[in-house]
């Protein structure tokens, strides 16, 4: 569905996307994961032929970026940081306008506009002005815009950025049916980890506009960080022995042990009866910080754990 | 399969959908039009011949009423760009040339709107409207707005970003070209500079035009002449609003 070639774009002396190759087939849902100006919507913007890129080349749907653009917009959908719905207008009409600006008939156009109007919950606030809806509202048919002429592939440009998570979680669950019913390839830029780790089961980390890791969620964490097993003991005598025995990293009183599997080991190592055991799951997060050396979150790390009775 | 006509129908027939849905919105541009209607054309002596001063003033409102309007309009896409949906749109199969002609197109409706009002507020007062001249004039006007409008959308893509721009470019240039093209006040008894930039203002022949349209003279040199210059601001608009859109992402 998506294959670029050493796709970059500088803009001026900023390489804001810098060689990135990257394949997507038919009916993923990727995540592309990075902090802000890391080169994510300047990739989607790209590959949505907003922008032409400096150099390399993208094909998007079967088609090249730059030279069948109109082919490319085509087929796909692009649900952009904005609000897609103009704000002096009725989110119906935009909607049918959307809709033939695609090429359906009038009639065609309002039938599925209706259809998605009904799909996306928004029939008391269709006819009204889109600057009178709330934020959940305007995403939705921002949502609704996008797939009006049901293209094969969708990008979602930070969906959820700026909606509370009641509403984030809504759209998440819109995503997923959308896929689920009919097969939808999506890409979709975050920087929220649970978003990516939740949704996508590809991840592309992106950092000074390159790639670099690619994966399962599951398989970023395994590769680069691990479970960790902690295990507590009454005092460091006690500890210093279990970490004789464990080959694990003796402090103060604790004992911490990397693992591919944590849950199993932990279960292995009730054995030398520790006083606790805690299972610490990596998260996006700490992939990341693995990766690059920072940290993704814009507050304090809290890592997710989960505590195993001994 | 779409072509550059239905594309343009498409942009054109969603930009002047919110007019149709809020109407009040073509009076919101013509409030200093109907200031100057109001509270300075009776200042003006009546024509030596006792005709009414309306008959002279009037058809200039009706370009100012254009000019404010149409200069103005590319505020919309401004807000446009700056809440995503001009990205949207641009990501659509929409031709970009439709993306500029559909919405300067539709500057034609409110313009009509606005001299309608301004005509049916000024006929108790002693205005004689002759209709054919009059509809004449509007397709005159048709052709300035249309290139005034693109002008303001041009302006809107030049801006992004930069709202300022946008504002302090329109409103430096607005009353120059009104004052120049003799709206107010007669620039004959004017000094000669004054008299030589007001001939290089396309508006003059728009606005000489449309005084002689309304007051039912049509086969006169100032119809050509205004038609011309219309035409010509017509087309200047759509080929550098074309090209703006082109650019824009």
């Amino acid at each position: 569905m998506i294959e670029t070639r050493e796709l970059t774009k500088h803009f001026k002396d900023v390489r804001a996307v810098d060689g990135i190759n990257l394949t997507v087939a038919r009916g993923e849902l990727v995540a592309m994961l990075g902090p802000n100006g890391a080169g994510k919507s300047t990739t989607l913007r790209m590959l949505t032929t907003l922008i032409p890129p400096t150099s390399g080349s993208a094909e998007v749907a079967g088609f090249d970026v730059v030279r069948h653009q109109r082919e490319v917009r085509l087929r796909i959908g692009y649900i952009g940081q904005g609000n897609g719905a103009g704000h002096s207008q009725r989110g119906r009409d935009e909607l049918i306008s959307q809709g033939r600006a695609y090429g359906m008939g009038v009639r065609a156009a309002r039938a599925r506009a209706d259809e998605l109007i009904e799909s996306l919950g928004l029939a008391e606030v269709a006819n009204r002005t889109v600057s009178t809806l709330s934020g959940g509202q305007r995403r939705r048919l921002d949502i609704a815009m996008g797939l009006i002429h049901a293209p094969e592939l969708l990008f979602l440009d930070e969906p959820s950025t700026g909606l509370d998570p009641q509403n984030r979680a809504n759209l998440q669950e819109h995503i997923l049916r959308l896929r689920a019913e009919h097969g939808t390839t999506i890409v979709l830029t975050t920087h929220y980890l649970d978003e990516a780790d939740s949704m996508a089961e590809r991840v592309i980390v992106i950092d000074h506009g390159r790639i670099i890791a690619d994966d399962t969620p599951r398989q970023l964490k395994a590769k680069h960080v691990g479970d960790r097993v902690i295990l507590g003991f009454a005092g460091p005598a006690e500890a210093a022995a279990a970490a004789r025995a464990s080959g694990g990293e003796q402090r103060g009183d604790r004992v911490r042990i990397t693992t591919d599997d944590g849950p199993r080991l932990a279960a292995r190592l009730a054995a030398l009866g520790p006083d606790s055991i805690e299972v610490v799951r990596p998260t996006l997060d700490d992939v990341f910080l693995t990766l690059t050396g920072r940290s993704l979150r814009e507050d304090a790390s809290t890592p997710e754990s989960e505590l195993v009775e001994a | 399969m779409t072509s550059l006509v239905t594309d343009t129908r498409v942009v054109f027939s969603r930009e002047l959908r919110p007019v149709l849905r809020d109407p009040f919105t073509v009076i919101f541009s013509m409030i200093q039009p109907l200031f100057f209607l109001g509270l300075f054309a009776p200042l003006l002596p009546d024509a030596p011949d006792g005709g009414s001063s309306l008959q002279w003033f009037v058809p200039g409102i009706i370009v100012m009423s254009c000019l404010f309007g149409s200069s103005m309009t590319g505020s919309n896409l401004l807000f446009e760009m700056q809440t995503g949906s001009h990205e949207r749109m641009l990501v659509t199969p929409l031709r970009r040339p439709a993306l500029l002609i559909g919405r300067a197109l539709k500057e034609i409706v409110p313009m009509i709107a606005q001299a309608a009002l301004i005509v049916a507020v000024c006929v108790p007062f002693g205005f004689e409207l002759h209709l054919a001249g009059a509809l004449l004039g509007l397709v005159v006007l048709a052709g300035f707005c249309v290139g005034l409008g693109a002008l303001s959308y041009t302006l809107a893509l030049a801006s992004k970003n930069k709202e300022w721009l946008f504002w302090t470019v329109q409103q430096t240039l607005l009353f120059p070209l009104l004052l120049l093209a003799g709206v107010l006040l007669p620039i004959e008894n004017g000094p000669g500079w004054l008299q030589t930039l007001s001939r290089i203002n396309p508006m003059t022949y728009v606005v000489d035009a449309e005084r002689a349209l309304f007051n039912g003279e049509v086969l006169a040199r100032t119809t050509l002449d205004g038609l011309v210059a219309a035409v010509l601001v017509g087309l200047l608009g759509l080929a550098v609003g074309v090209r703006a859109m082109r650019r824009s992402d």
